[in-house]
């Protein structure tokens, strides 16, 4: 099986995109975050207005109280107490602004943070394994928290001096509209030189961000990897391999940061030019009699209630571009359609449960190919397994046998033909209408790696089936004849498995893995070279158990240890994609062809013994 | 509580410290830099003061002005803001530098930790915790860099504010001398209410990420039981914690923010309060008033840069806190000072007296273990699942180190053994086959300058030669991470041509063999033993054939030998070792 070595990736940054459309998305899939907006928004409002008001009564105070070096200490006193008046007002309604914020967008973002987990979860294990787990993780974790920064901090700033720029070109109109629109000429090349950078941000916190889910792959490999990493000596190299990572990272967030100083400069500049023209300007319009002196001091500090914003909203552009960066990953997740869909959410209107009773297989003309243009792992398989049979499917490496058990649980579809499930006496459902609901509930596959979670041996095995008691675990165990071997773990079924269950060997994690599978109480078992690391005397015991407790049930098992294929009611033998002998074990073991040939060779090794013991 | 408090500030100085200590020549850099956009930022204010006093004023006055005077205003604005743009310039790109150079120190020596530290120390700590730790806690640890110079500058800037501020009027003086200290103190009380808050988001941040990755690893078995809901049920819980989490670190930072803002607007209206009464009595002019004034609202951006630093401290310090552990994490494997037998071939090995306890588990895994193996002789090690057949395989290759008695290779102990010593003699493959995200050959290799016929001879060996061939760019291909692209049993494949191709005196075989053919298997038992200098072999099986291979058979029970011997001598011997080795011969085949 050469596994998807161009499998469909997410369409991770390669989309080119708008920011803004990016944002629509992203609030589109975000309803939270609208609720309460409109309160938030006049909070701002008010904020906006408080910050414009303070700088002006200054000048108020200056002009009117000082004027002529013979302050008006009345006035003086009345204005200074109301705007302190204000600035506390002020100061509430940031505060009210900023935790209705934090509230809002943490409740979005969480929405978010679980929904897209939900969606990677839907995805197909071929979407799955095409991706970097770092990646994926960093997706919910990370990439939201980026978002949060920007839409706490970056956001409010960035509204609130979009409003005070507003307000403060109103005025600045009052004031004088000549001087205003000589301000407002400055800052023209301004605007146009911040649309490219804006490109050259979005690009440059692209590739940070790119660089550190690298450097989240490479570290993953030095924990992941530890014991290969040990036993081949191979520690400088894996250092190597990470301090790279980490140096591209480096000089990928350096490159950054040159841009967004180049940026916030350019703001700076056009500030002093703006300075330095009004200066000029203002006195020549007051010789000429247009405006006063006082007029000309206020519009100076008129000027740096304009300039502040400018400044402020590139630096929110800087850091919108990363949020950007990071919300495009995260929708880009979500929005990546899975290709395997549940008919109850894609098709609800032709939706169908699995008929009642035991359950047959049938495959009607089944190809299927890991990518477009790879060859075909399974090509026009047609056959029926009729329900209560315990079938074995036997082939070489890369035969398509774990293909055959994929399709059979509808982890991947087909390319050509159809899956179906059910027994003549009840009718075939073809598995794409089957709602996952009830086709999880029915069929369950056991794969070769049962990976268990870091909890206890109990809590793994009532995954299967919550609400099972540790007694009841325990009694499982005992019926699959485990019974020994969980008396033997040091805290019987409570022992604490460890993460990934490493503190249990290989074997016994697939003793779990089995048990699990065994309490889900499916219809249809599939057993995916599910003991394949368990000694051969407990492996006989298991499975004879098995066989025992799903009697009725249908039962497939894909092992290289022919031992099951010979108690199978049927085998079926796989080579290169076609179904080439289906039998019993008495007839084909006699027979010419592939199977006499696996099983020979398999009895030689596992027995020693000579191979004609059919 | 006090104390507790006032701990919460020291530490995060001695964090500060510990940033500049390591990164002196960027940090004085970013604050020459910052102390020259501090200065021009005074000179502005000095600038336009002059300016309105000396060219404006008069102009209006007079009804004159000079071309000479006008442009010598603009170029005095004009040239402070030049000066000043320099020292932004500098300032955000040393302090950038500085920050990311932190990062990407911490993060070197974060990772080199876990290359360091046993696998015991690794078993005990989840991936996504260590990778949460290399990752964002690093960054949460020197984040507040960026602003740090910044800060610093506008230490300055309130340095020269006091000194302008006494030599304009005393008496305007005081308001800075009661505005100041109350940033500081509002800023102290701020790190206090926010440090508790900060630790424990930072915590269930990593527990998302745990989760998550728990989560994704699982995802087949997720899928295979359709317990996504549930899963996405226990991820949303804890994701709601962190946001409950994070609204209460929202709620101290949402009452921070505003009055940080407006502590220098009501200085500003002091100021102005007092002042027209100073030019009211004469004390001072207009003029030295607008220019403080001005001044005043040009500290407010400086003084929030202040609290930026400070109140990033919470968030740096529970951040460095999870990252501290892991820099101080002791209990690395020692080295001694000798070096392995120069011979070429089979390594001789012994164990002796060996017990391995598990974390602190209260049964032992292995109890007084002791065998020896030849060298140039295999030896298989069977025993029931569970049996501590794995443990001891590793012990073996020193991955981990016995509670008591000793590995000998070649008779040294192998904790005496120089760094490098014991994988330069012996390959080790696990049961579970792990691949680097590289290609083909650079999984084999490890980098090390083998052929591409050594590799080519070594994949041979291993039955991979085909499949390998069939791969779109062969020996080039990139296998992704942890060799996704494969199957199982062609990862299998790869790790065994990576242990041959290294033709080591001693192999380690952990059950690597359960998916591929039996032929297979005895090719590279054979590629190892038939030559003149046959390699030590102990191999973990339950195959007849593989034991059949075996010159001596070590029965392992409940983590001791309970038999050595010939397989024919453990068949006569042993019921338990026949019932196990023979359980399919004991099939009743239906004829």
């Amino acid at each position: 099986m050469t596994a998807p070595a161009d499998a469909p990736l997410l369409p991770a940054d390669q989309r080119r995109e708008g920011a803004l459309a990016t944002l629509r998305r992203g609030l589109r899939m975000m309803p939270e975050f609208r609720r309460g907006l409109p309160v938030t928004f006049a909070l701002a409002l008010l904020a906006t207005a408080g910050r414009v008001v303070v700088p002006i009564a200054v000048q108020q105070v200056i002009d009117r109280g000082l004027a002529g070096g013979d302050p008006d200490l009345d006035v003086v006193t009345r204005l200074v107490l109301l705007c302190a008046v204000v600035v506390l007002i002020t100061a509430v309604a940031v505060y009210r602004m900023n935790v209705r914020l934090f509230r809002t967008t943490e409740t979005a973002l969480a929405g978010l943070r679980v929904r897209a987990f939900r969606h990677v979860h839907d995805l197909s294990v071929l979407h799955q394994q095409g991706e970097r787990r770092g990646s994926l993780v960093s997706r919910v974790t990370s990439d939201v928290d980026q978002l949060s920064t920007f839409m706490q901090w970056g956001g409010v700033l960035g509204l609130i001096s979009v409003g005070q720029l507003v307000v403060a070109t109103v005025v600045m109109f009052v004031y004088s509209w000549q001087l205003t629109l000589l301000v407002l000429v400055c800052f023209i090349p301004l605007a146009i030189a911040v649309r490219w950078f804006a490109q050259r941000l979005a690009t440059a916190y692209g590739v940070v961000r790119e660089r550190v889910g690298d450097v989240l792959g490479a570290v993953a490999e030095s924990v992941v990897g530890a014991p290969t990493v040990r036993a081949y000596g191979v520690g400088g190299r894996t250092a190597a391999r990470i301090d790279a990572a980490i140096d591209r990272q480096y000089r990928a967030q350096v490159d950054a940061q040159k841009v967004t100083a180049a940026v916030f400069v350019s703001g700076e500049f056009v500030a002093a030019l703006a300075n330095a023209a009004v200066v000029v300007v203002g006195v020549l319009l007051g010789l000429a009699g247009d405006i006063t002196a006082g007029t000309l001091v206020a519009f100076l500090f008129l000027v740096t209630l304009f300039v502040a914003p400018v400044q402020t909203a590139s630096e929110v552009l800087n850091e919108a571009q990363n949020a950007v960066a990071g919300f495009r990953r995260v929708l880009d997740v979500i929005d990546t359609a899975p290709d395997v869909r549940d008919p109850a959410i894609a098709a609800p209107a032709t939706v169908r449960e699995l008929p009642p009773g035991p359950l047959g297989v049938r495959f009607d003309r089944v190809a299927f190919r890991y990518a477009p243009g790879a060859p075909l792992a399974l090509d026009g398989v047609e056959l029926t397994i009729e329900p209560r049979q315990r079938v074995a499917i036997v082939g070489e490496t890369g035969s398509g046998k774990t293909t055959f058990a994929k399709l059979v649980t509808r982890l991947m579809d087909p390319v050509d033909g159809r899956v179906l499930l059910g027994s003549d006496a009840e009718g075939w459902v073809p598995l794409d209408e089957v709602a996952f609901s009830s086709l999880r509930a029915r069929v369950v596959m056991v794969p070769q790696d049962g990976f268990l979670f870091d909890a206890t041996v109990a809590d793994n095995v009532r995954y299967g089936r919550p609400g099972m008691t540790d007694d009841d675990v325990a009694t499982a165990f005992e019926e699959l004849e485990l019974g020994a071997w969980v008396a033997g773990l040091e805290d019987g079924v409570r022992t604490p498995v460890g993460q990934r269950g490493e503190s249990l060997s290989s074997g016994e994690r697939q003793l779990v893995a089995v048990a699990r599978a065994y309490v889900a109480d499916p219809d249809l078992l599939v057993l995916d070279e599910a003991t394949s690391a368990v000694d051969p005397a407990t492996e006989q015991r298991l499975t004879r158990a098995l066989d025992r407790l799903t009697d009725g049930r249908t039962t497939l098992t894909i092992a290289h240890r022919l031992s099951t294929a010979e108690r199978a009611d049927e085998v079926l033998v796989v080579d290169a994609g076609h179904v080439v002998q289906r039998g019993t074990h008495a007839e084909l073991v006699d027979a010419d062809g592939p199977y006499a040939r696996l099983h020979s060779s398999w009895r030689r090794s596992s027995t020693g013994a000579p191979a004609a013991t059919g | 509580m006090a104390r507790r408090r006032d701990a919460v500030v020291r530490r995060g100085l001695r964090h500060v410290l510990r940033g500049i200590v390591e990164q002196p020549g960027m940090f004085t850099l970013a604050v020459v830099a910052s102390s020259i956009y501090g200065a021009m930022t005074v000179a502005s204010a000095y600038v336009i003061g002059e300016v309105t006093d000396r060219v404006l004023l008069p102009s209006f006055a007079d009804g004159v002005t000079t071309a000479a005077a006008l442009s010598l205003a603009a170029a005095a604005i004009i040239g402070v803001a030049l000066l000043k743009i320099v020292g932004i310039l500098g300032r955000r790109l040393f302090a950038g530098i500085m920050s990311y150079r932190l990062q990407a120190d911490y993060r070197r020596r974060v990772t080199r930790q876990y290359l360091r530290l046993p696998l015991s120390w690794h078993q005990r700590h989840p991936t996504g915790q260590l990778l949460s730790n290399a990752n964002s806690d690093v960054e949460a640890s020197w984040f507040f860099v960026a602003p740090l110079p910044f800060a610093v500058g506008a230490l300055v800037m309130i340095a020269i504010t006091v000194v302008a501020l006494f030599l304009t009027d005393p008496l305007i003086a005081l308001v800075g001398l009661v505005v100041f200290p109350l940033v500081f103190l509002v800023n102290v009380v701020y790190s206090q209410m926010m440090s508790p808050r900060m630790q424990r988001a930072q915590q269930l941040r990593a527990e998302v990420s745990e989760i998550a990755h728990e989560s994704f690893d699982a995802a087949l078995v997720v899928k295979t039981l359709g317990r996504e809901a549930a899963e996405t049920e226990r991820f949303g819980a804890r994701a709601a914690e962190l946001r409950d989490g994070l609204v209460a670190v929202g709620r101290v930072r949402g009452l921070f923010d505003p009055m940080m803002e407006a502590l220098p607007n009501l200085g500003t209206l002091a100021v102005l309060l007092i002042g027209a009464g100073r030019v009211a009595d004469g004390s001072t002019d207009a003029g030295s008033l607008v220019s403080i004034a001005y001044l005043f609202t040009l500290l407010a951006l400086p003084i929030r840069a202040i609290g930026w630093v400070l109140a990033d401290l919470p968030r740096a310090l529970a951040g460095f806190d999870r990252v501290t552990p892991v820099l101080e994490a002791t209990g690395e494997t020692p080295y001694g000072p000798e070096s392995a037998a120069t011979t070429t071939g089979g390594a001789a090995v012994a164990v002796a007296g060996v017990d391995f306890t598990f974390g602190d588990a209260a049964t032992p895994t292995l109890r007084d273990v002791t065998f020896d193996v030849r060298a140039g002789t295999t030896v298989a090690v069977v025993g029931p699942t569970g049996s501590g057949k794995s443990t001891l395989a590793g012990l073996l290759v020193r991955l981990v180190d016995p509670a008591d008695g000793t590995v000998l290779l070649d008779g040294v102990d192998v904790r005496r053994l120089r760094e490098g010593q014991v994988s330069a003699q012996a390959a080790f493959v696990a049961q579970g086959t792990f691949l680097f995200d590289d290609t083909v050959r650079g999984n084999i290799t490890l980098d090390e300058p083998f052929s591409d016929d050594d590799v080519r001879a070594a994949l041979r060996i291993a039955a991979a030669d085909e499949f390998v061939a069939a791969l779109p760019e062969g020996l080039d291909t990139r296998v992704g991470e942890r060799g996704a692209t494969l199957s199982g049993g062609q990862r299998q494949r790869l790790a065994l041509a990576r242990a041959v191709v290294r033709r080591p005196r001693l192999l380690v075989l952990d059950d690597a063999t359960s998916a591929v053919d039996p032929s297979v298997e005895a090719r590279i038992l054979d590629a190892l033993r038939d030559s003149d200098e046959p390699s030590t072999v102990v191999v973990i099986a339950y195959r007849q054939a593989t034991i059949a291979l075996a010159d001596e058979v070590v029965w392992l029970e409940d983590g001791q030998v309970l038999a050595r011997g010939t397989h024919e001598q453990l068949l006569d011997e042993v019921p338990g070792y026949a019932a196990l080795v023979r359980a399919y011969s004991q099939t009743e085949v239906p004829v």
